[in-house]
């Protein structure tokens, strides 16, 4: 197998005084659907955000596609083709949804193999939403929350990215859009799109996912395939709401 | 007045509007982005009237007039994206408050470059060619340029508009006025956004000034007062809206020519001239829509910035080694007559330092352990040596009487401001302060009748035993001593633990029973009052006072003391306010141009210690303590 697209390498990171995540290390390979599992303040999302260059103190070894991303600007590792779509979604409220997507673009781009990666424009991303293609105009501050999960998800696939840090797409969405979601992850990784998924619910996780770390108090617990951790009821229950 | 005069207040009030949108607009824009309160940007203002004057007169005719102010706008425009490539950029990552203080050094350098270039005169420029008539309008003659400008401001805001919406670097800046971090994190460069945003604010503040040239002459003394306005409009507007901003330049114009308009008028045997009342009113029209509303008329609540910078530390009681360090300082001080024998210089000099370092501390009180940025501290200051002084004027009172009552007074305006200011937080609560402060100058200069105007009050001088200098410096070291102590305690009292709870989490402490904002607000009128009492000393040293030593300058020297010292840690204010105090008097006698070895000198510690001298030292300190720890 060839070498992982994204792997992270005892990732530490704090909050001011306080250290949130600890010698953590995983790996993501191409086309690979990797679960990110864990409770609430688990450190899913502060995972999400050192590997993405948001975390003002972090230590470790990040690579991604070829590329040491350890200690860039958010802006330099996003251009390389590494997406985030925040669990907050944190849509620009005052922009409309083709506004919103508008600041996402990114040229079409290639893996470090020279293998071109998928290319998204507006069309097909409203296509692939429907939602969205029926309120281009709408802006993002009166949206309702799947709709605002799905534009985030649309904002992020702009820039053409090779492998997106997904922070909990179905938190606190509809059964509907939860559906959606993981069929839009399985559409994902069926074009070659690598991605990075943190979740709580083993019953969707298990739906999309190869792979799965367990993580508790900032330190990966267990890992192995997400099949074995369907099975495994203690780890479950010690790590995760059953 | 009849009521066509009325009118033509108003247009003139119109064309006045747009000159002050241009700057507000570009003060408001960079704002948004780069959450920078520009404090330069009336310098860059001020930049646009010379360069636009140099090139009507050297270049002439209609192409050095109105070719002139596209080219100075274009000017203003570069040195703005210089500014931020060469500064800005290295502080994005530093606390708010030291990019102000890096701005404003930039004030102190600007101008003086100023003068060096263009000398201290004040130079007129041509009149507009093809608009130097004038039209009647309502019986009054309207000069064409003053119409030019009445239809200048609404274009530019449309075209700004347009930019907002039709450009993608019109999307990318109102995308990173909502969050900045999110855009970078979709892969866009901020650096350049940044430079961009600046650039453009910048050519907005040149073009503003260029436009002025055919009005006003061009005068060293444009840059604090177009920032004082531009604040008030950008405030009132709300901080980030370009239409907030017009709307706001034009409600404070017409405010402003409405009391020139209504001159004196007489309400049964009670005279009162409005057209002495623009200082004032556009202050309170600033008061009055922060307390309605907080965000400005149309703003809205900014969003908690995302925290880039490091968490304040928390404050530790004194080491023993502070102790000893303290007392061996209290004992030099003691001395210092002993020591100057031969420099009675030095003397004058110790007063100064340690007025202001009563005044730095008090300041530090609030803006540290309180979180309170006030950018009006001078307020305060002001009603101690002004109520120290007016005692003495009218009542013939005694120094101890005068002394006692001076932070008596201060602490009646600071409970009244206080009691206000509390409720805002951040950039607002700092230009609410700001408006009082302004309101306290602005009734000082123009109640001439008691305060004696612009002349001030004089002959406020000490009686005896402190009428020779020795005694009144032990005077003033003894009250200085007990000011500084009396805040100690506060602080470490469990007053002071509630006051930083209530900073560092107001909810969680709301939630523990504390009353957040009354904490907020007695800390307010205990800083006021000591700070009275240097304003107090301040009057009796100098043997008078006047308006312009409570202005804005003496505000924004009280917040260059404590970031220069630093703002976490207690000792901060004191070396801040020693440093400073010498600096500014060592260079006053020293050079013409101290304003740009000052701002020079304050930039340069900005950049080498993002966290004051102090601050600095403290981390240097403790860096090489874990060093050798870790050696061992
Ligand atoms: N801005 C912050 N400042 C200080 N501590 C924080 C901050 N954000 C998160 N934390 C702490 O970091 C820890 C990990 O948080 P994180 O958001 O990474 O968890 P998570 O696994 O994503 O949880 P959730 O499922 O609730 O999203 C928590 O203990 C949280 O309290
Ligand atoms: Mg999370």
């Amino acid at each position: 197998m060839s070498a992982p697209m994204l792997s992270v390498e005892n990732l530490g990171a704090s909050y001011g005084a306080a250290q949130i995540l600890y010698d953590l290390s995983l790996n993501v390979g191409r086309g690979e659907v990797v679960a990110l599992m864990g409770r609430n303040g688990a450190g899913k999302t502060t995972t999400m955000k050192a590997i993405m260059g948001l975390m003002a103190q972090s230590t470790g070894k990040i690579r991604f596609d070829g590329h040491d991303i350890s200690g860039r600007q958010p802006y330099e590792i996003a251009r390389l083709g590494l997406g985030f779509t925040p669990e907050d979604r944190r849509i620009f409220s005052d922009l409309t949804v083709l506004e919103n997507l508008d600041i996402g673009r990114q040229p079409p781009r290639k893996f470090s193999d020279g293998v071109p990666a998928p290319v998204w424009t507006e069309e097909k991303l409203l296509a692939l939403f429907p939602n969205l293609g029926e309120m281009p105009n709408r802006p993002g501050g009166r949206m309702s929350g799947g709709e605002q999960q799905m534009l985030t998800v649309a904002r992020t696939l702009m820039g053409n990215p090779l492998l997106i840090l997904l922070d909990e797409p179905s938190e606190g969405v509809a059964p509907l859009i939860v559906e959606l979601m993981a069929n839009t992850i399985l559409e994902l990784k069926k074009a070659g799109v690598s991605i990075l998924l943190s979740e709580q619910n083993v019953h969707f996780a298990e739906l999309v996912s190869d792979r799965a770390y367990v993580l508790e108090k900032g330190q990966i617990q267990w890992n192995g395939t997400m099949a074995e951790l369907a099975e495994n009821i203690d780890i479950q229950r010690a790590y995760l709401t059953v | 007045m009849s009521f066509n005069a009325f009118l033509f207040q108003a247009l003139n009030g119109l064309s006045a509007a747009s000159g002050l949108f241009f700057v507000a607009a570009g003060l408001s824009l960079i704002f948004g982005v780069t959450r920078i309160v520009n404090i330069a940007h009336g310098s860059l203002y001020m930049i646009g009237t010379y360069i636009a004057y140099s090139i009507a007169t050297k270049v002439g005719g209609a192409f050095g007039f109105w070719g002139g102010i596209v080219i100075t706008a274009l000017l203003v425009g570069l040195i703005g994206a210089a500014i931020e490539i060469v500064l800005l950029r290295r502080i994005y990552r530093a606390p708010e408050l030291f990019q102000l203080l890096a701005t404003f050094a930039l004030v102190l350098v600007i101008n003086d470059a100023t003068l060096w270039i263009w000398g201290p005169e004040d130079l007129l420029g041509p009149r507009a060619p093809g608009l130097t008539g004038s039209i009647e309008v309502l019986g009054r003659r309207l000069p064409t340029y003053d119409i030019f400008l009445i239809f200048v401001g609404p274009f530019v805001l449309w075209m700004l508009h347009l930019a907002l919406a039709k450009t993608r670097f019109g999307r990318l800046m109102r995308a990173a006025t909502q969050d900045r971090e999110m855009v970078g994190a979709l892969g866009v460069n901020q650096a350049m956004l940044f430079t961009g945003v600046f650039a453009l604010g910048a050519l907005l503040a040149g073009l503003g000034g260029a436009l002025q040239i055919a009005r006003e002459p061009a005068t060293l003394a444009t840059d604090l007062i177009v920032i004082g306005d531009a604040f008030v409009v950008v405030v009132v507007g709300g901080m980030g809206s370009i239409s907030g901003a017009y709307l706001a330049a034009v409600i404070i114009a017409e405010v402003k020519a409405l009391c020139i308009g209504l001159g004196i008028v007489n309400f049964g045997g009670f005279t009162v001239n409005f057209s002495k009342l623009t200082l004032v009113a556009e202050f309170l029209v600033m008061a009055a829509v922060l307390i309605a509303r907080p965000y400005g008329l149309l703003g809205r609540e900014q969003v908690a910035v995302r925290s880039v910078a490091e968490p304040e530390e928390p404050l530790r009681p004194s080491t023993p080694a502070t102790k000893i360090a303290g007392l061996i300082l209290l004992v030099v001080l003691v001395c210092l007559p002993l020591i100057a024998k031969n420099s009675p210089y030095t003397l004058v000099l110790g007063i100064d330092v340690l007025i202001a370092v009563l005044f730095a501390t008090s300041l530090h009180f609030i803006m540290g352990p309180g979180g309170m940025h006030s950018f009006g501290h001078a307020a305060y200051f002001g009603l101690g040596a002004y109520g120290a002084a007016l005692l003495v004027k009218w009542f013939a009172a005694p120094m101890g009487l005068a002394l006692a009552a001076a932070p008596m007074l201060a602490l009646v305006g600071a409970l009244l401001f206080g009691w206000f200011a509390v409720r805002l937080s951040g950039v607002y609560l700092a230009m609410l302060t700001l408006a009082f402060a302004q309101i306290v100058w602005a009734a000082v200069f123009q109640w001439e009748t008691l305060t004696g105007g612009s002349n001030g009050v004089l002959g406020v001088w000490p009686s005896a035993p402190f009428d020779t200098r020795t005694p009144f410096y032990f005077l003033t070291l003894a009250l200085a001593a007990f000011g500084v102590l009396l805040l100690r305690k506060f602080l470490f009292a469990p007053f002071g633990y509630a006051m930083r709870a209530g900073r560092d989490s107001p909810l969680r402490a709301e939630a523990i029973g504390l009353d957040v904002k009354r904490v907020h607000w007695l800390a307010f009128a205990i800083a006021g009052a000591v700070c009275g009492i240097a304003g107090g000393l301040f009057a009796f040293a100098k043997g008078s006072i006047s308006p312009e030593t409570i202005g804005v300058s003496r505000s924004i020297d009280g917040l260059v003391m404590v970031l220069l010292g630093g703002i976490q840690t207690l000792t901060g204010p004191i070396v801040g306010a020693s440093v400073y105090a010498v600096l500014q008097d060592y260079m006053m006698r020293s050079t013409e141009y101290w304003r740009a070895l000052l701002g020079g000198i304050i930039l340069l510690l900005v950049l080498a210690f993002p966290s004051g001298i102090v601050g600095g030292f403290v981390k240097l300190i403790s860096r090489r303590k874990t060093t050798s720890k870790a050696a061992s």
